[in-house]
């Protein structure tokens, strides 16, 4: 029978079967941070129980930490929370990239720059931006903190086989469209439940033609359109990314892994539950103008007028309330008073150096507030001997150490309430960056342009008025 | 785990789609490193303006939805962030069961592992029940085993549930206990597969 990558990875790991019962599927890699773990090792020492692999457990600190005096944490309770995941993972084993590691990150950064994530895996982590890792074949999604103690006992979590959607995207996306306008574009025309109860699989020469950094981007919002996972068949780019990683498989052993990993690939013909196709050309640099990532339109178009579904209006009102916009606005002329590139979806070292080419040589606009946060430590030292932060810097931005950061502002990085920030995070949600805060999400191109107008500008014209090929990437 | 089998209660209404878990629970109370004393917190920047006083036109703040053990809100209730504090906040604060038209796939499995039952009915039954709910004594009666959701003005309508989640939560019992017997089977399958050690 032909099967889809989802089948093969999901058959692979049946523990136990039986029937009116989920299967029992075992789990490969499991990523813990210091929000959603504490209580699951408190529930481990309350019934006294072993915390099974700790060899295929791998934590970092990264919602709470500052991204300034990163040593010197004012929150009380964020302190304990640090130091709580510090003494977890003492007691349990567990290997811990801190503070003070240079491995340090957002955890959906740093697995796949370790080398930690491979394709074929399970894995998951209590953070519901796990989708991420798809983007090297596995499967990988969120679990909820009783679902971390069952991981941490167990090794395995009971599921129900989620049904399959395979989201092609056919044809060449035009200039200034980034992988974050691909997924922003999907989730504004299929709405932030398309995919509840599935796991995607995204393909088509878009994704084909994808770095595995763009691809990351694509999976890790797969969530805001409600599918638990998303991912992308192993090709040679996702191998050539991996090769010479700190956690891959070296010299021979890899090729053989290599070998493994390509037949991991939907065979030709294999059948889904639901089919979307895309056509690549048709999609543009993308703004969200309300408060959840389906409301989202391209930057030359406007926020929308009132709708004929009675439902769907109220929705739209109590957003355009809450952002502060009317009805038919122009999306260039939403004002932006801040600039956020950083988060689990868009910090990687690619999206520091298309934003860094929209800023060379010029100023951030007067009175915005800018800020970049690179997405782990290896990013910073990275970007740091290309040059990157002088440019930021010179331009008017804040270099930042890295973490989840004004993601969601669970750190000091808030965005002031009614204020408009354009951010390269992957949630809109009411006061996620700041009780009031007004987030528009936008890729690192668009937040960068910007940062430089006081508002949103269409990058296509930016790079017409500099001369073609000027900014291309 | 306390099991849940039949629960006579009122319902209050939160009459939005897409309530994600950002509202029912904002990050800064994600501190916390104990699983109790939520409740406080649940829907905070809905429930008070920035001086902490209740704001009056909020759902949750009005009389007749005070002390309410059934809540009833629109689709794809819980979507967004896997945080478990949500459920967990709805427990604290009261409510042991939701009913809405959908439900985000995360916040559903977590609802379940404490103890919650997450109901989803068809659209126009949840409109029916939110019509209804603002009623002077309407009562809504949830019987798991029977897998129906009916009410004091003749309402009734059956509701799905996993056979596996249904006995867990008939039954209060603890997931993990129940994995642990499965032992052979897991280290069976790890010597089987011989998965290398990947940290």
């Amino acid at each position: 029978m032909k099967k889809s990558i989802i089948e093969k990875i999901w058959d692979r790991h049946i523990v136990y079967q039986e029937e009116n019962k989920p299967d029992l599927l075992y789990i490969d890699l499991h990523y813990i941070h210091e929000v959603t773990s504490p209580q699951a090792f408190e529930g481990l020492r309350l019934k006294g129980r072993k915390l099974r692999r700790p060899d295929k457990t791998f934590a970092t600190m990264d919602h709470n930490v500052p991204t300034i005096e990163r040593y010197f944490i004012k929150d009380e309770i964020a302190r304990k929370q640090l130091s709580a995941l510090e003494q977890n993972c003492k007691e349990f084993g567990i290997t811990l990239a801190d503070l003070d590691s240079p491995d340090q990150g957002i955890v959906h950064v740093i697995g796949p720059e370790l080398g930690l994530t491979k394709p074929g895996m399970t894995i998951v982590c209590g953070d519901s931006h796990t989708s991420t890792h798809g983007a090297f074949g596995t499967i990988a999604f969120g679990i909820g903190t009783s679902e971390v103690e069952h991981v941490f006992a167990t090794q395995t979590l009971w599921q129900t086989k989620p049904k399959t959607l395979k989201l092609e995207i056919t044809g060449k996306l035009g200039n200034g469209v980034t992988a974050k306008d691909v997924i922003l574009y999907v989730i504004s025309k299929y709405g932030v439940n398309f995919g509840t109860g599935h796991i995607i699989e995204y393909c088509g020469d878009v994704i084909r033609n994808m770095s595995m950094e763009e691809r990351m981007t694509v999976c890790n919002m797969s969530i805001e359109g409600g599918a638990r996972a998303g991912l992308v068949s192993p090709d040679e780019t996702t191998f050539s990314y991996l090769k010479g990683r700190k956690h891959s498989p070296k010299g021979e052993e890899f090729e053989k892994y290599v070998q493994d990993w390509k037949s991991l690939a939907s065979d030709e013909g294999a059948m889904f539950d639901t089919e979307i196709v895309i056509d690549g050309s048709e999609i543009s640099p993308m703004v969200s103008w309300g408060t959840n990532p389906g409301m989202a339109s391209p930057v030359d178009g406007h926020v929308p007028n009132h709708k004929e579904d009675k439902e769907a209006d109220k929705s739209l009102q109590r957003a355009l309330e809450y952002m502060g916009l009317s009805e038919g606005m122009p999306i260039t002329e939403i004002p932006v008073q801040h600039v956020f590139i950083g988060s689990c979806t868009n910090s990687r070292i690619e999206d520091l150096r298309q934003a860094a080419e929209v800023v060379k040589g010029k100023k951030v606009y007067e009175g915005v507030k800018a800020m970049i946060v690179p997405g782990s430590q290896s990013v910073k030292r990275t970007a740091e001997e290309e040059g990157l932060d002088k440019i930021f810097i010179e331009a008017g931005f804040e270099w930042r150490e890295s973490g989840c950061s004004a993601c969601l502002g669970m750190n000091p990085d808030i965005v002031p309430a009614g204020e408009h920030c354009a951010s390269t995070s992957n949630r809109n949600f009411e006061g996620r960056q700041g009780s009031g805060a007004r987030t528009h999400l936008v890729s690192p191109a668009m937040a960068a342009a910007a940062a430089l107008h006081g508002k949103f500008v269409d990058i296509r014209e930016l790079r017409g008025s500099r001369g073609q090929a000027e900014l291309a990437y | 785990m306390k099991p849940i089998s039949v629960y006579t209660g009122k319902a209050a209404v939160i009459d939005r789609a897409n309530i994600d878990t950002d509202q029912i629970i904002p990050k800064q109370f994600l501190k916390r490193i104990e699983r109790t004393g939520f409740g406080e917190f649940l829907f905070f920047d809905w429930r008070f303006d920035s001086e902490g006083n209740e704001r009056k036109d909020f759902e949750l703040n009005q009389p007749q939805n005070k002390g309410a053990g059934i809540l009833i809100a629109g689709e794809n209730f819980g979507c967004g962030s896997s945080r478990e504090h949500a459920p967990w906040s709805l427990q604290d604060y009261g409510f042991d069961i939701v009913i809405a038209p959908s439900f985000a796939d995360i916040f559903q499995n977590n609802c379940f592992k404490n103890g919650m039952l997450p109901i989803a009915l068809k659209k126009e039954e949840v409109r029916n029940l939110m019509d209804a709910a603002e009623q002077e004594g309407h009562e809504i009666t949830i019987d798991l085993k029977s897998q129906t959701v009916s009410d004091n003005k003749g309402f009734t309508a059956k509701f799905d549930i996993h056979p596996y989640w249904k006995e867990m939560l008939l039954n209060g019992w603890d997931e993990i206990s129940i994995t642990l017997k499965y032992g052979k089977q897991i280290d069976e399958y790890e010597n089987r597969e011989s998965p290398v050690s990947t940290i």
